[in-house]
């Protein structure tokens, strides 16, 4: 059995994949992999594909539930196209990962799960393990539930506790076969199960298990490991870090930045909801997290803290986010604060909840009534959205806007391994609460109203301060009194204000700049959002094979920088790959006419993140047809 | 007490309600309960929803923020939770808060937030025109329904109490000597404070309360409810509420002996109370009231007490691993 592997070269990085039933702890052993592949200083890009349904049928193919990880010890950006190493707990996992994977791929699957049975469910008219079916792949069949149950047999569990516990026989097999130090699962496995000795001591005998069953088997180490002195990352701390965490962390850090206390009002909604969860688990008294009962009351009560002098911040999925809208209109209206994070996933209505979209961006710059504009920022990777929380809510506080901060399903999920931000180099956060400091004090409505001039905010006056009381709302107000106004000449007045206020954003912006390429290229790939990953590898490879191609990534959908037009026109070609039917390429078209002739279109939506290899094909295709 | 001068907490905005709208008379009543309760103008927020009712907090000299259809509720919530110091007063009517608004309405009142509520009842849309509104009774003929409607009303005060209300109080427009009492009471009550007020749209549905608000007719049809005291009303309060316990619900009788005390703490009674209406008389007072643990104090303890962690601590939280020392370790 042991020829099998060792047919599969070494290489210095890996993309794994795990998939099973929902039921079967997939995330949760990826989650693993993650952590401890991290731990020995890999780099690593990972990302989630489960169903929507929580517990559906076993052994269903639509109820399987996958976990993907590339890592390496050069820089990772990507989980990866085509897994080379495919862990199958079931034949439905098998099914549906074969697709998937590359050929001369190692397949690893729990062979007590191929009875008759199982097959028939996963839609096999025969044993796959028998016969020729995989012959282009390397399988390595291992009764692993078996083997579970052995190694758990001295402990007082259910059989159907004690098989499932298999997830951890498989991950202790990996990690020897990956020459990867048992340490940090082990660690991970007592603070986990502290309170249940029993689960504790079985997960840990299933990973000896499998770890002592791959020694001995004498399966070689997969992985030409180099030495952690070689990989180009330098000598600074890093960790993995989801992109759920880095929104949570970026939020404490926007509390302490701009010294203001932060209110998370959010609805259960998926993917969304992990940022619920990690926010609430992080029990950082600077950011509160209130579960309301519906999107709409979410979005609000976010507004009343952000009029009560904390900075709101409500988070949802392109579902909850149109519910939210007549809120937000409330906020532009009123001029308060609020940071809107929209976890994007597959529409229309219900769509693919569990699967990735890109398809919001229009929605958030244009899905109010009335003229309402407000900024829209979109976070580039796992770790970015640390970055990107910071960006969006500095310019909500800063002009006294909602902000829609942008992120997807996948990168709300995903994991990479990052370099920890230098929070003491973060530059603090103006408020406009010190303009209501500054203001006389006499009961006159209409010093509530004077703006700063650079950033067209008005005063943050904040009940609880003397002298300040004033009314806002949602009518139409005088421009200079803040009183209700019917007056025509106001209100345009008014809606030019709303939109200078915006584009004054861009005021503070750095301009667009190449991520990689040259000025000159013959093609420009521009992306926003997820897709940055897949793009970086795709160019890189490009521009290795000699063509003339650049990348440009962009932060802000709106306003664009100064000078956005100038930067694109110098290329011929600008090739927009977006997870959605060419939301980015429509906006520019109409924003940026100069470069609309210029625009060729790339969209997919399978619910899936882009292959770099279908990104690369994108780009040849601009080559070969001239 | 002695009364302050209720003007001090009014604004220089004119007041726009039709003439002889209930919601003058309501105006002054708060004012007057701010006045003499001693409310800080600083301290005080006002929050509506959209309806005529949601116009106050232009008249009141606080802070004031009018917002959007039904999410009053919602958005007097998070004010709470971010300042808990705050004195946060809701404005809604019968649409704004039974309607379109009733779910934060329910979440309000179940999680016992320290909010007072005044639901201003006219039975009718006054500011799109005179539809049916939820508290609207079987054949009411308006624009939407001409030939009059046909769904059962709600009761504010039932919603209320299913909703677990711990304060639910019920008062008239013009009462100037009894609605400034019952806004004293909801000031006071920790936990949210839910107060039916019956208004008069003169416009849209002029009167519809009369048989039971017209003062010649009070004392007949209104039994006005005190904590401790018996169920009494008429002229020379000669009759009282007594309970037929075979039927589970309260009756009229002359033999005073029977009468009900009032127990504001008893949700049964609350709940029998709040379905009288013609031919018996209507309560109106304090009709519930109980203490619950609320849900603002809680959030405070859980959400926004203990040290803040640097952010330094909270970036190095969890699978962080220096580099250099990792390459040791392996060695
Ligand atoms: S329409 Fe009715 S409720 Fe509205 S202001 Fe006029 S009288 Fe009052």
């Amino acid at each position: 059995m042991t020829a099998a592997l060792h047919a599969v070269k070494p290489r210095d990085f890996h993309i794994v994949r795990f998939a099973g039933d929902s039921g079967d702890g997939m995330q949760l052993s990826g989650q693993q992999l993650t952590n401890s592949v991290g731990s020995a200083g890999f780099d690593l890009s990972s990302m989630q594909d489960f169903p929507a349904e929580i517990r559906a049928p076993a052994g269903s193919t639509y109820g399987v539930s996958a976990f993907q990880l590339q890592f390496g010890g050069t820089r990772v950006r990507t989980p990866g196209d085509s897994p080379d190493v495919l862990v199958a707990f079931n034949p439905a996992a098998l099914k549906v990962s074969l697709p998937l994977i590359e050929p001369g791929a190692l397949i690893i699957v729990d062979e007590a799960t191929f009875t008759d049975r199982q097959l028939r469910k996963a839609g096999f008219d025969h044993n796959p393990l028998q016969g020729n079916t995989l012959a282009d792949f390397d399988v390595y069949p291992i009764d692993i539930t078996g083997q579970t149950l052995e190694a758990l047999r001295a402990l007082d569990m259910k059989r159907p506790d004690a098989i499932r516990c298999r997830n951890f026989f498989a991950l202790g097999f990996l990690l020897w076969t990956f020459d990867l130090p048992r340490q940090t699962l082990i660690d991970w496995i007592d603070e986990r199960f502290e309170s249940l000795p029993t689960i504790r001591a079985a997960n840990e005998a299933a990973v000896n298990a499998g770890h002592a069953f791959a020694e001995t088997a004498e399966v070689g180490h997969l992985f030409e490991r180099q030495t952690v002195d070689e990989v180009p990352l330098d000598a600074a701390e890093y960790r993995t870090v989801r992109g759920a965490e880095a929104i949570a962390l970026g939020l404490a850090a926007v509390s302490r930045l701009a010294d203001t206390h932060l209110m998370f009002c959010s609805y259960p909604i998926t993917p969304a909801s992990s940022i619920l969860h990690e926010l609430a688990n992080a029990r950082d008294p600077a950011v509160s997290v209130f579960q309301a009962e519906d999107e709409i009351a979410s979005c609000c009560a976010a507004i009343g803290a952000s009029y009560a002098g904390s900075l709101g911040v409500t988070s949802s999925s392109g579902p909850g986010i149109a519910l939210k809208a007549e809120a937000i209109g409330l906020g532009i209206a009123s001029e308060l604060p609020l940071l809107i994070i929209n976890s994007q996933r597959a529409g229309p209505s219900t769509g693919l909840p569990t699967k990735t979209e890109q398809s919001d961006l229009l929605q958030a710059l244009h899905g109010r009534h009335g003229d309402t504009p407000l900024p829209v920022v979109a976070a580039r990777s796992p770790a970015d959205c640390f970055r990107a929380v910071i960006d969006a809510s500095r310019t909500a506080l800063r002009h006294m806007t909602p902000v829609i901060l942008l992120i997807d399903g996948y990168l709300t999920n995903a994991a990479e391994y990052s370099r920890l931000p230098e929070v003491d180099r973060l530059e603090p956060i103006w408020t406009s609460r010190q303009l209501a400091d500054n203001l006389p004090d006499h009961a006159a409505h209409d010093r509530l109203f004077k703006r700063d001039a650079a950033s067209l905010a008005r005063p943050w006056a904040i009940p609880g301060t003397h002298r300040l009381m004033h009314r806002i709302g949602g009518l139409e107000t005088d421009i200079s009194s803040g009183h209700i106004s019917y007056d025509p000449a106001n209100h345009q007045a008014k809606t030019d204000l709303r939109h200078e206020k915006i584009l004054k954003v861009a005021d503070f912006l750095p301009v667009e700049t190449l991520v990689q390429g040259e000025p000159q290229s013959q093609v420009l790939v521009l992306g926003w959002g997820s897709t940055y990953g897949a793009i970086f590898e795709a160019v890189r490879g490009e521009i290795a094979d000699g063509r003339s191609v650049a990348q440009a990534h962009f932060r802000f959908l709106h306003p664009f920088p100064p000078q956005t037009e100038e930067f694109l026109a110098t290329f011929d070609r600008i090739l927009i790959p977006e997870i959605n039917m060419g939301q980015l390429a429509t906006l520019l078209r109409s924003e940026l006419p100069r470069v609309a002739e210029r625009i060729v279109q790339y969209n997919q939506v399978t619910g899936l993140p882009f292959k770099v290899q279908e990104i690369r094909d994108a780009i040849r295709g601009l080559f070969t047809d001239d | 007490m002695t009364k302050s001068d209720y003007k001090t907490f009014a604004t220089d905005r004119e007041v726009r309600w039709c003439p002889g709208c209930g919601d003058y008379s309501i105006l002054k009543s708060v004012l007057q309960a701010l006045a003499d309760t001693g409310s800080r103008p600083e301290n005080t927020v006002f929050v509506s929803g959209i309806g005529c009712a949601a116009r106050m907090p232009y008249y009141i000299d606080t802070y004031g923020f009018h917002t959007i259809h039904g999410r009053a509720p919602a958005i007097a919530t998070g004010i709470k939770l971010a300042n808990p110091a705050l004195e946060v007063w809701v404005v809604t009517g019968d649409g704004d808060g039974l309607s379109i608004g009733g779910n934060h309405l329910l979440h309000l009142l179940r999680r016992n937030i320290d909010i007072n509520l005044l639901l201003f009842n006219n039975e009718t849309y006054g500011l799109t025109k005179g539809q049916m509104s939820p508290t609207s009774r079987i054949g009411t003929r308006s624009p939407s329904t001409p030939e009059g409607s046909i769904a059962r009303p709600a009761s504010p005060c039932g919603f209320a109490l299913g909703s677990g209300a711990t304060f639910i109080a019920r008062g008239i427009d013009v009462d100037q000597k009894g609605l400034p009492v019952l806004l004293h009471e909801a000031k006071a009550h920790a936990g949210t404070s839910f107060v039916e007020i019956l208004q008069n749209c003169i416009v849209y549905n002029k009167d519809v309360f009369a048989p039971v608000t017209d003062k010649k007719r009070a004392d007949e049809w209104q039994v006005r409810v005190e904590h401790g005291k018996p169920l009494l009303f008429g002229a020379r309060r000669e009759k009282g509420l007594r309970l037929n316990p075979r039927a589970l619900a309260l009756e009229v009788t002359q033999n005073l002996d029977e009468v009900l005390v009032h127990d504001e703490t008893n949700a049964t009674l609350a709940a029998l109370l709040i379905a009288l209406c013609p031919p018996l008389p209507m309560a109106f007072g304090v009709i519930h009231r109980r203490s619950e643990p609320m849900f603002d104090a809680a959030f405070q303890v859980i959400e926004k007490s203990g040290e803040a962690p640097s952010l330094d601590a909270l970036v190095r939280r969890a699978t962080i691993h220096d580099h250099r020392q990792a390459a040791i370790d392996e060695k």
